[in-house]
């Protein structure tokens, strides 16, 4: 699968529903891992409509988290103090936004540093091998990240009446 | 068409909810009882379904927003919002949203049909009543449940019990039915509130309910909202081997609930920022009393926690620039709120009230005193008197919460504490407090329950009207200049009235003039339970267990204009909960209807 191809099925994964349940977490890894169920034929979406998704999601994230606002500032000149005052407001904001519309788990219970195994024939987008990458599997090593996947999408349908372009709406307060 | 099921509406002061039933169900629903998901718009473009609906509107002017994005899945008038983008967009323009509906509905200061509402908007904006915005708020519920079983199960023809506070006057009651009957809600129960959250307790504890309350218990439910705060006294009886429940008291109406402490902390953290010179717009004090809402469940959640951050954001797009940033403390926390709203203090305290200055601003009539517990025992000091306690205060050796304030322990340990504090300084042991109370939704899940309950299943709360009702009626005497005769009060309505009764007032008549408006003064009481219908309070204005309410007054069509009929007077409490009091004509087939008149209150 070509990195676009995926990037596509994410992203009407994204904003399409619900996950297959392959996707809920497991405990341990079986020896041998089935190969994932084929995932339903991607709805085609026109680029126009996968960039209104993406636009809308960022616009809930500004409108409750500030999120734009923050990263398209000029922070260089700012105290640590003042960026991290601000950062509570974008990470109260953004999480509220993912809390109501998102499920995230680890992809992996075990915690971060553990030893674990990867079977022969292993989900290639669940698992990232690094280091010396040799040999068929299964194979042993240390946890360093144990990733994040979505079990629940449920974002509200992207609005038709306002230009999701417009991101937030200048704002103008009348005397 | 027969009701197939149990819709409750908790029709509150901050947020409203549904919950149903099916009226066949042999059993009761346990502790998942169905919450309707409610269709709102969020956000210009955006409707989502959340299982409350703030009890906001927002008249929005034309061309505010593009075209069609209010639209909800339901046709609609397409510029008034109700649901949540009411609520976070109303603060940036408060001249256009309407808040605390309810409250003005059961405000006896202003005409309550009278379109008065945003209060002091700007003289474009299409305004409305406060029935009308009660309306607006029963008819989106109906509308989210019609696009899910309206097909079924209309909502029109269901049977829907809507709650109110207790501490709702007969004139408040009446309003909250003609509001649902705007809302293409005919036949509506009226349900109070404190009932309701026993009713879904009940029914979430299913049989086990007999284990945590014995016969001669006596129940206090503590409910304390968003805007207000209720009381209620209930007794646990027994009848042939069968517990029974009776509501004995309610307490007055109390504006004051879980928004005013969020304000109390914003405030007080708005002036360390006033005294580093720094003012905030209407918009960042919404924002600094949502980021100190945040900061009080932070800490009440956690009392490892010595202090909690609090942001204010700037409204510009210089995010980092423009944030203000101050912190709340535990100390500030226990000042403010745990001994600000629920002091320690004794039980013969009474709260405080200031009159204010001579010409008052006509507003909502908010609390004076802040203490919760203060307003708690004078309730129960009250009600010793009125129930014949021989004790100095109604001991009750249970309680039920309700409203989301006592999602804090904290708070929930400061109540119990005081109340065992008086109890056990009586000699009498400390209260006990009912475990799994739905703080949330129990309301309109506790309505739905009584709807179930009503038709013959479970068990039911017996009360009857939680008042006693009086006309006043002037002294016949020789008229004397500068001497006001005094104003008796006939009791027409007693204490208890059980719903579907009514109440001849035998021996007095009255006379009617045809043709003329006659109105009558009306009283009520919380407290006087021994009236009987007849009974006569002398000089009413100056009792004080005697609180005025709206005149009430009729029109007789007749022949003869200016004729003197004669009549008596006749209450009736209907099936629904709404009191009526009707003209007998003496001797005759007349019949009139005497209408609260909730424009004014009484002279």
């Amino acid at each position: 699968m070509s990195f676009f191809t995926r990037l596509k099925l994410a992203l009407s994964v994204l904003f399409g529903g619900e996950l297959p349940a392959s996707a809920a977490p497991e405990r341990a890894l079986p020896a041998k891992v089935e190969p994932p169920p084929p995932p339903p034929p991607a709805p085609v979406l026109t680029a126009e409509q996968q960039h209104a998704a993406a636009l809308f999601f960022l616009g809930l994230l500004q409108r409750e988290g500030r999120l734009l606002d923050f990263l398209q500032e000029d922070i260089t000149s700012f105290s640590d103090g003042d960026v991290g005052a601000a950062s509570r407001v974008v990470h109260a904001g953004c999480k509220k936004v993912l809390a109501q519309y998102l499920a995230l788990t680890p992809v992996v219970t075990e915690s971060e540093g553990a030893t674990i195994s990867v079977p022969a024939g292993f989900d290639a987008s669940r698992f990232r091998l690094t280091g010396n990458v040799t040999g068929q599997g299964p194979w042993k090593g240390s946890l360093k990240h144990h990733g994040w996947q979505a079990t629940k999408v449920e974002l509200p349908a992207v609005p038709t009446t306002v230009d999701v372009k417009v991101i937030a709406p200048a704002e103008v307060e009348l005397p | 068409m027969s009701a197939t099921y149990s819709i409750g509406i908790d029709l509150g002061t901050t947020h409203s909810a549904l919950s149903w039933m099916a009226l066949d169900a042999k059993e009761g629903r346990g502790p998942n009882q169905a919450v309707l998901p409610i269709a709102q718009v969020t956000a210009p473009g955006t409707t989502e379904e959340r299982q409350l609906l703030p009890s906001f509107l927002y008249l929005s002017a034309d061309g505010e927003f593009p075209k069609d994005a209010l639209a909800l899945p339901w046709k609609g008038d397409g510029r008034t919002v109700v649901g949540e983008f009411a609520r976070t967009h109303g603060t940036r323009v408060p001249t256009r949203q309407v808040a605390s509906a309810k409250s003005w509905l059961s405000h006896p200061g202003v005409d309550r049909r009278a379109k008065i509402l945003p209060w002091q908007a700007p003289p474009d904006v299409t305004k409305v009543s406060p029935v009308e915005a009660g309306a607006r708020v029963l008819e989106h519920l109906a509308h989210a449940w019609n696009k899910q079983f309206g097909k079924k199960a209309p909502l029109a023809e269901q049977q829907v019990v809507v709650t109110v506070p207790a501490s709702f006057d007969a004139a408040a009651k009446d309003l909250t039915l003609e509001a649902a009957e705007q809302a293409g809600l005919e036949r509506v129960t009226l349900l109070e509130e404190p009932q309701a959250a026993v009713y879904a307790w009940l029914e979430a504890m299913g049989r086990g309910w007999r284990e945590h309350l014995k016969a001669g218990d006596v129940l206090l439910v503590v409910d304390v909202g968003g805007g207000t705060s209720d009381f209620s006294l209930l007794r646990v009886g027994e009848a042939a081997g069968e517990l029974s429940l009776e509501r004995l008291a309610v307490g007055d109406h109390i504006l004051l609930g879980g928004d005013n402490m969020d304000l109390a902390l914003a405030f007080a953290v708005n002036e360390r920022f006033k005294a580093q010179g720094k003012t905030l717009d209407a918009w960042q004090l919404a924002a600094l009393t949502q980021s100190c809402r945040v900061a009080k469940e932070q800490l009440f959640s956690n009392d490892a926690l010595e202090k909690a951050p609090v942001t204010v954001p700037g409204r510009g797009s210089s995010l980092v620039g423009g944030t203000l940033k101050a912190e709340v403390t535990r100390d500030e926390l226990t000042r403010l709120l745990t001994d600000g709203f629920f002091p320690k203090c004794a039980v013969t305290d009474v709260p405080a009230s200031q009159r204010r200055s001579g010409l008052a601003q006509v507003g909502l009539p908010y609390a004076q005193d802040a203490g919760i517990t203060r307003h708690l025992a004078a309730f129960l000091s009250r009600q010793a008197q009125s129930l014949q306690l021989s004790t100095g205060f109604a001991q009750p050796t249970t309680v039920l919460f309700n409203g989301g304030v006592f999602k804090a322990q904290a708070l929930k340990a400061r109540v119990l504490e005081v109340l065992s504090g008086w109890l056990v300084q009586a000699g009498a042991p400390a209260v006990k407090e009912l475990p799994g109370a739905d703080l949330d939704l129990a309301v309109a899940r506790g309505a739905a329950s009584y709807g179930w309950v009503k038709s013959g299943h479970g068990i039911r709360i017996r009360g009857g009207t939680a008042r006693s009702y009086y006309v006043g009626v002037e002294a016949a005497m020789l008229a004397v200049p500068g001497y006001v005769p005094p104003v008796k009060a006939l009791c027409v309505a007693p204490f208890g009235m059980e719903e579907g009764t009514q109440a001849d007032v035998p021996p007095q008549e009255f006379g009617l003039v045809v043709g003329e408006a006659t109105r009558f003064r009306f009283f009520s009481s919380s407290t006087r339970r021994d009236d009987v219908v007849g009974a006569m309070v002398e000089d009413a204005e100056r009792a004080a267990d005697l609180e005025e309410l709206v005149p009430i007054e009729t029109t007789l069509a007749g022949d003869a204009v200016g004729q003197l009929v004669p009549v008596n007077l006749q209450a009736a409490v209907t099936e629904l909960g709404a009191l009526e009091v009707r003209c007998l004509e003496r001797n005759g087939k007349g019949r009139w209807k005497l209408e609260l008149n909730v424009r004014e209150k009484g002279p």
